[in-house]
């Protein structure tokens, strides 16, 4: 793609993106109602939100090489803080936001410093362990905080009137899409800066980084802080969408989820994992409503379990992806114009 | 070499994993602007040394000393701010980005740029104009946009080389710059190597298997044995040294 | 003092459980540098098995039991030794690739035992001296607690005999300790790594039937929760450390056991994760470790 290109086509989607609750037309096969109907909207600004998560995990996992399996937590910040000084103690919702900012900044400061003395693997497992034991907080319900499994319901009166109720899904919406764009636009910033290209670098041979003089950690740590924050900017829309919180999002299952999506989608080129998400949670929503469905009551049960198992299916689907099409997606794409170049010598 | 403060000065390096001595009792003064040659069997710890010096492994027991100052215990990245640079025995490129952006990125750590996160990389015009400088050194002009990974061997070396350039280093560390090159193209990094040396007045150290090919080039050459420095001295002794003789060059290489 | 001893063997026990999901992970690591995260997976998996073989057989309540633990080391063995054979094996250039896989793994066999048996637990029926107590310095110990004990102990010292005087062992601890000597000693090294899979998966298989004996239930999630605790035990333990794994799976089991009686329940878990970080501030390289790498 010629950048020419890319700035035209991405200039045509997100008007398109901005302008499709004017539109009235109906996809059939794709969605249920209308492009403008509430369910549609609220369906494509979940849709956007993950796509904007995994563009935020793709900062960290697909161009700085850090294979942290607790990015859960900081999308979780957004949704919970936000949720927690709403409802509990009835704070505006710019107090709100600016209390989610500061928790959004220093929480990944705090915990990618002790995660980023070790490496590789056991960065993976640190990060783990760190969500998990926010997820493990999150459903003890402390001091009646979390709600615990039950989550935490916006409810009435805690929201500005233009941000409730089914006919306003479409401003909904468009936060959503503006929380896209915005992560967007701050990640490619990123990763084209000079600290982006040393991330790259890092990711490429960490070593060498080193002896150029260039203090790794502090990149590192700069790249985990930035997706961190910005995933706590999706979780917010997220829990806007949804008007409330729930505490699948904290699990360790939904980082290796959000994994998949970025690897689905392609690692390492932002476009790629805002697809992954977009796709992942719009065939997340159609499965559940076709395993739900009729369709599969019929078959043997060999296929049927299987079947109706989203997750399954996915697992399935990410192993043959990782065996035999390690670019993801977005890798097909790619590799027509990379291939291209030839050594002479 | 008397009075001038050592540009690299080791003393009583040593390394030691688990019992077993890699690295053994090493003391050297590099003068400014030597041309100094490290040979030794596979397996004598040359590699590792280098590894002591550039910080990439802590050593165990002795000193390092850069122009005077000790850098014994200093992270590898303030080993490289204050002058030391060096290639690694198999080429390290960045092998996800193109040719141009791995020397960019080195100029930009050396001047000092790379934080600036609210520059976009390509705009940045003194980081481009020293690293097409130093693609143009090492001959490596007209491939600035290909894919690091897509150069040939040849063209990695020299790529390593352009990296290391680019970031100005006052001490040099080079470990087999010609390895696994094709024999035709090793005359001609022997030239670049001997230019950045006399033309950019730098202090070298190049760990190197052939011995031919540098004893033209060396001020001094240093054997390495069993993680120990046996011996030395300048090139036409260490090749008459009955010591290394036995040690050296009586392997069968 | 009573409920002290209760606490401590308890601790022990739940410790006992990480240690043996653990020890496999630590070894697969050491020897592979792959964080194998379908070993949780293997977990349940041979929970299930060991139920399903147990119930399957119209014999004693002691018979079903040992049929059911029996099958379920099987079950873990051969379930480990696939994985290796048709995911890792192929991706042995690709690391991330490697985690990958055992991801995709994971949520794929736990989506399908959860769709197959349902998510909510089962209770397993144990022969009648496990449902009972004996008493110790006058607590009394559920006798199941003992016996996760002594399997574990069992395994401890079993895998510390193959580390160290067998010729196998020696390949591994070998290529735990450096990994350039495996290939450089032209060892083979597939049948290496096919065999710590097979011992992990085992040790996992039999954590899956004794985590049933210790719970008195089996359910599809227990094995993700036991990865997360095994994850922690192998950091805080030293990667590659058996004994150091053994160590750390004490402390963490009798930490939360601990804190989440006498303090709140759920802080235990999240003291273990506080002191992971203390470690890594302290020791990266974990209790006994080398240098982290
Ligand atoms: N981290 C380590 N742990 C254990 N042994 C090591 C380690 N690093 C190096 N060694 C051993 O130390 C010895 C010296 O290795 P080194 O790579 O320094 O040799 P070299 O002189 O550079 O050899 P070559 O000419 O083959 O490059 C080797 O036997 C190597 O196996
Ligand atoms: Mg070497």
């Amino acid at each position: 793609m010629s950048p020419r290109f890319a700035t035209f086509a991405i200039a045509a989607l997100g008007l398109l993106a901005a302008g499709l609750p004017f539109i009235g037309l109906t996809v059939p096969g794709l969605f249920e109602g209308p492009l403008n109907s509430p369910g549609t909207l609220n369906l494509l600004g979940l849709c956007f939100v993950f796509g904007a998560l995994a563009l935020t995990y793709d900062i960290v996992f697909g161009f700085t090489g850090l294979l942290s399996f607790g990015h859960a937590l900081y999308f979780a910040v957004g949704v919970y803080v936000t949720a927690i000084a709403l409802v509990r103690w009835h704070w505006s919702l710019p107090q709100a936001l600016a209390l989610t900012a500061l928790v959004a900044l220093v929480l990944p400061l705090a915990l990618g410093a002790v995660c980023l003395r070790v490496r590789d693997i056991p960065f993976a497992m640190v990060t783990l362990a760190f969500a998990e034991a926010a997820s493990i907080l999150v459903l003890q319900n402390p001091y009646g905080l979390t709600g615990g499994e039950e989550g935490l319901a916006l409810g009435s009166g805690v929201l500005p009137a233009g941000l409730i109720g089914v006919a306003n899904t479409a401003h909904l919406y468009w936060i959503a899409t503006g929380v896209l764009a915005a992560t967007g636009a701050i990640g490619w910033w990123a990763v084209h800066s000079p600290p982006g290209r040393v991330w790259q670098a890092i990711r490429e041979n960490e070593r060498r980084v080193a002896v150029l003089g260039l203090n790794p950690y502090a990149y590192k740590l700069a790249s985990f802080v930035l997706s961190g924050f910005l995933a706590a900017v999706a979780g917010v829309a997220y829990l806007l969408l949804q008007g409330g919180a729930n505490p699948q999002i904290t699990t360790a299952n939904f980082t290796l989820v959000l994994l998949v999506m970025v690897v689905l989608g392609g690692v390492g080129t932002l476009w790629g994992a805002v697809i992954g998400g977009i796709v992942y949670e719009y065939l997340d929503f159609r499965l559940l409503e076709f395993s739900n469905g009729s369709g599969l009551q019929d078959l043997p049960a060999v296929l049927r379990v299987p079947l109706s198992e989203p997750l399954f299916i996915l697992g399935v689907l990410f192993i043959v992806l990782v065996l035999f099409l390690p670019g993801g997606l977005g890798g097909l794409l790619r590799h027509v114009p990379r291939r291209l170049p030839r050594p002479s010598g | 070499m008397t009075g001038a403060t050592p540009a690299l000065s080791v003393a009583g390096l040593g390394l030691r994993i688990g019992g077993v001595s890699i690295v053994e009792d090493v003391s050297i003064d590099v003068p400014p602007g030597e041309f100094l040659v490290i040979i030794g069997p596979n397996g004598a710890g040359k590699t590792t040394l280098f590894n002591l010096l550039s910080g990439v492994a802590r050593p165990t027991a002795g000193s390092i000393a850069l122009g005077g100052r000790d850098i014994t215990h200093a992270a590898p990245y303030v080993r490289a701010r204050l002058g030391l640079g060096r290639t690694f025995q198999t080429s390290t490129i960045f092998a996800g980005l193109s040719t141009l952006e791995n020397v960019r990125l080195a100029a930009s750590a050396a001047l000092g740029t790379s934080a600036r996160a609210w520059h976009l990389a390509d705009h940045e015009a003194a980081p481009l104009a020293r690293a097409r400088r130093a693609l143009a050194d090492v001959g490596l002009g007209g491939r600035e946009n290909i894919h690091a990974a897509l150069l040939s061997h040849g063209e990695k070396r020299k790529l390593d080389l352009a990296i290391l350039l680019c970031t100005e280093p006052d001490v040099v560390l080079l470990d087999e710059p010609t390895a696994g090159m094709a024999v035709e193209d090793v005359p001609e990094m022997v030239r670049l190597i001997a230019s950045i040396h006399r033309d950019q007045a730098k202090t070298v150290l190049m760990v190197e298997h052939r011995m031919d090919l540098v004893l033209s080039l060396a001020d001094r050459m240093a054997v390495m044995h069993h993680g120990a420095l046996l011996a030395i001295d300048t090139p036409d002794r260490i090749v008459a040294n009955e010591t290394v003789q036995t040690a050296y060059l009586g392997d069968p290489l | 003092m009573s409920t002290i001893v209760l606490l401590l063997v308890t601790g022990l026990g739940l410790g006992a459980l990480y240690f043996l999901v653990a020890a496999g992970l630590s070894l697969i690591w050491g020897l592979m540098r792959v964080l194998n995260f379908a070993h949780g997976a293997f977990f349940t998996v041979a929970a299930y098995a060991g139920f399903f073989a147990a119930t399957a057989l119209p014999a004693s309540p002691w018979l079903q039991w040992f049929v059911g633990l029996l099958a379920g080391i099987l079950a873990g063995g051969v379930f480990a030794v696939l994985t290796e054979i048709i995911l890792i094996r192929p991706l042995y250039r690709r690391p991330v690739g490697q985690v990958l896989v055992t991801v995709g793994l994971a949520l794929a066999t736990l989506a399908l035992v959860e769709g197959a048996f349902g998510s909510d637990p089962r209770q397993v029926t144990l022969p009648d001296w496990m449902n009972a107590t004996t008493t110790l310095l006058g607590a009394a110990i559920p006798n199941t607690r003992f016996v996760v004990l002594l399997l574990a102990g069992l395994v401890l010292a079993g895998l510390l005999f193959f580390l160290q005087r067998t010729r196998y062992g020696l390949i591994v601890r070998a290529g735990v300790e450096n990994r350039s000597m495996v290939s450089a000693l032209g060892i083979d090294v597939e049948r290496a790594f096919t065999l710590v899979f097979a011992i992990g998966g085992m040790a996992a298989g039999l954590a899956g039937v004794l985590g049933a004996t210790y719970y008195g239930t089996i359910d599809p999630s227990r094995g993700t929760t036991m990865l997360i605790s095994a994850f922690i035990v192998v950091v805080i333990g030293g990667l590659g450390s058996i004994t150091g794994s053994a160590l750390a799976a004490a402390i963490v089991g009798l930490l939360q056991q601990f804190l989440n009686f006498y303090a709140a329940a759920g802080v235990g878990d999240f003291a273990v994760v506080i002191l992971l970080a203390g470690v890594l501030l302290l020791r990266p390289g974990g209790l006994l470790g080398g240098p982290a790498t």
